[in-house]
């Protein structure tokens, strides 16, 4: 009973939180607290613990609804519950599954972006422009300027959407990936041998 | 037309285009010196000298070009392989393991990908572009239907035949001035062309002209003129109009 009281206060800030609900369902993008901010013509401190009502409201288990931080900003999603019956209707974001050269280039441009089609072709040793293409097409990867400099090669970057799709706040919630450990030795130590029997 | 007969004159090589070739892919000639603009020109300037496109040898010419550019592109880059053979065998393993090791974190950074997109598979969300902030969008000013039908029907009416009218000249019938002389000579001997025929029209004048010379033809009249842009006389056939020339005065008081 108490509960259900908390749910629903007269505070001016719920008022708040009922315009924030309104942005966020009609929004298709994730939306920060910034944006939401200037929208409801209120204060980022105010906005945020209006959010934090909300996220209790839309969580998991509570409602069909999910409110999450993804992508930089706040955004609803359906509950994972409904997942099933969702499938039934509407087809996720990235229906098909991703191919290991377009994993392996998401990878390099999630972690290296914005970096160029020379530079994913030189950690994957092979072209990859209709990899990234496909990615691009799918919109995951977007176009993000070009190098310095004259006839500087095109750079991309993830897009929100692919954030989305992951489930990422933002991209340093990507895993390090520094720890090689003994494979890297392993590695070198055979390199080495290899090398010392070519000739000279 | 013989794409690799192609006669070029360029600063680096003068020849026909498959000796070029030759000496490129046998690197005897540095493609870099080579100006590959030059041999473009000289190729649409020898098809712009034929009538008809030829098709084909556009075909080749596009492929041979671009063949030439690709290899001139990579000659200005430097080799990576190369790069990597003149290190030491120490340097070469280092930077191989640095390479293998920036694929793998790739490789490893893919799978975590692919396991996460595992198990996000679940996630619904809406989707759509929607842009952020109302877009300053020009509106247009309620309009009026019948204008529009009103600019239609302005230009769906018949345009006004043209008028041919300037281009009929009239032209008065031979026959009147043919039958005119005839008249002028039975009433005297001989008379004067440019007497005869002032004040009429230019097309007058020239049809008039058209019917002495019709009269001459059948050997009806004997025409003379003194010198270009002299007067024309005209004189009953067998009466030699020029010996009266002297006596033209007289015969001009007579005709009166």
């Amino acid at each position: 009973m108490d509960r259900t009281l908390r749910l629903i206060p007269a505070a001016p800030v719920d008022h708040l939180a009922r315009t924030i609900e309104a942005l966020l369902v009609v929004a298709s993008l994730p939306l920060s607290a910034e944006e939401l901010a200037e929208a409801a013509d209120d204060d980022v401190a105010r906005v945020e613990e209006a959010l934090e009502t909300l996220s209790s409201r839309y969580s998991e288990g509570a409602s069909g609804i999910v409110l999450e931080r993804v992508a930089g900003g706040y955004a609803f999603r359906a509950s994972r519950d409904a997942a099933e019956a969702c499938g039934r209707l509407f087809e996720r974001p990235v229906q098909r599954g991703l191919s290991q050269a377009a994993l392996e280039t998401l990878a390099i441009v999630a972690y290296l972006g914005p970096c160029t089609r020379p530079e994913i072709a030189r950690v994957r040793g092979v072209a990859s422009d209709s990899t990234l293409a496909g990615l691009v097409e799918r919109g995951l990867v977007a176009e993000a300027g070009r190098e310095d400099g004259p006839g500087g090669a095109v750079r991309y970057r993830t897009t929100a959407l692919f954030e989305r799709v992951f489930g990422l706040e933002s991209l340093s919630e990507l895993p390090r990936l520094d720890d090689l450990g003994d494979d890297l030795e392993t590695i070198r130590e055979r390199l080495h041998e290899v090398a010392e029997q070519r000739p000279a | 037309m013989l794409v690799r007969e192609l006669e070029l004159d360029l600063d680096a090589f003068e020849g026909p285009l498959d000796l070029l070739l030759t000496l490129v892919l046998k690197e005897e000639l540095d493609l870099a010196e080579v100006d590959v603009a030059g041999i473009i020109v000289a190729f649409v300037e020898r098809l712009a000298e034929r009538d008809e496109l030829d098709l084909d040898a556009c075909g080749e010419f596009l492929v041979l070009v671009a063949a030439l550019l690709e290899l001139k592109a990579r000659g200005l880059f430097p080799d990576e392989d190369a790069e990597l053979a003149e290190l030491e065998p120490e340097e070469a393993a280092e930077e191989l393991a640095r390479r293998l090791a920036e694929y793998r974190r790739a490789k490893q950074g893919a799978a975590w990908l692919a396991e996460r997109l595992e198990t996000e598979r679940d996630r619904f969300f809406r989707l759509g572009p929607a842009p952020l902030a109302p877009r300053p969008e020009r509106r247009l000013a309620p309009q009026e239907p019948q204008l529009l039908a009103a600019a239609l029907r302005a230009l769906a009416v018949e345009p006004p035949p043209v008028s041919l009218a300037h281009m009929a000249l009239r032209f008065p019938p031979v026959v009147q001035f043919l039958e005119r002389f005839r008249a002028v000579l039975r009433r005297r001997r001989r008379f004067d062309f440019d007497a005869e025929v002032a004040g009429l029209s230019r097309v007058e004048t020239a049809v008039a002209f058209l019917a002495l010379l019709e009269l001459r033809k059948s050997g009806e009249i004997s025409i003379d003129q003194a010198r270009p842009f002299a007067p024309i006389r005209v004189a009953r056939a067998g009466e030699d109009s020029a010996r009266d020339d002297e006596r033209t005065p007289e015969w001009t008081v007579r005709s009166a």
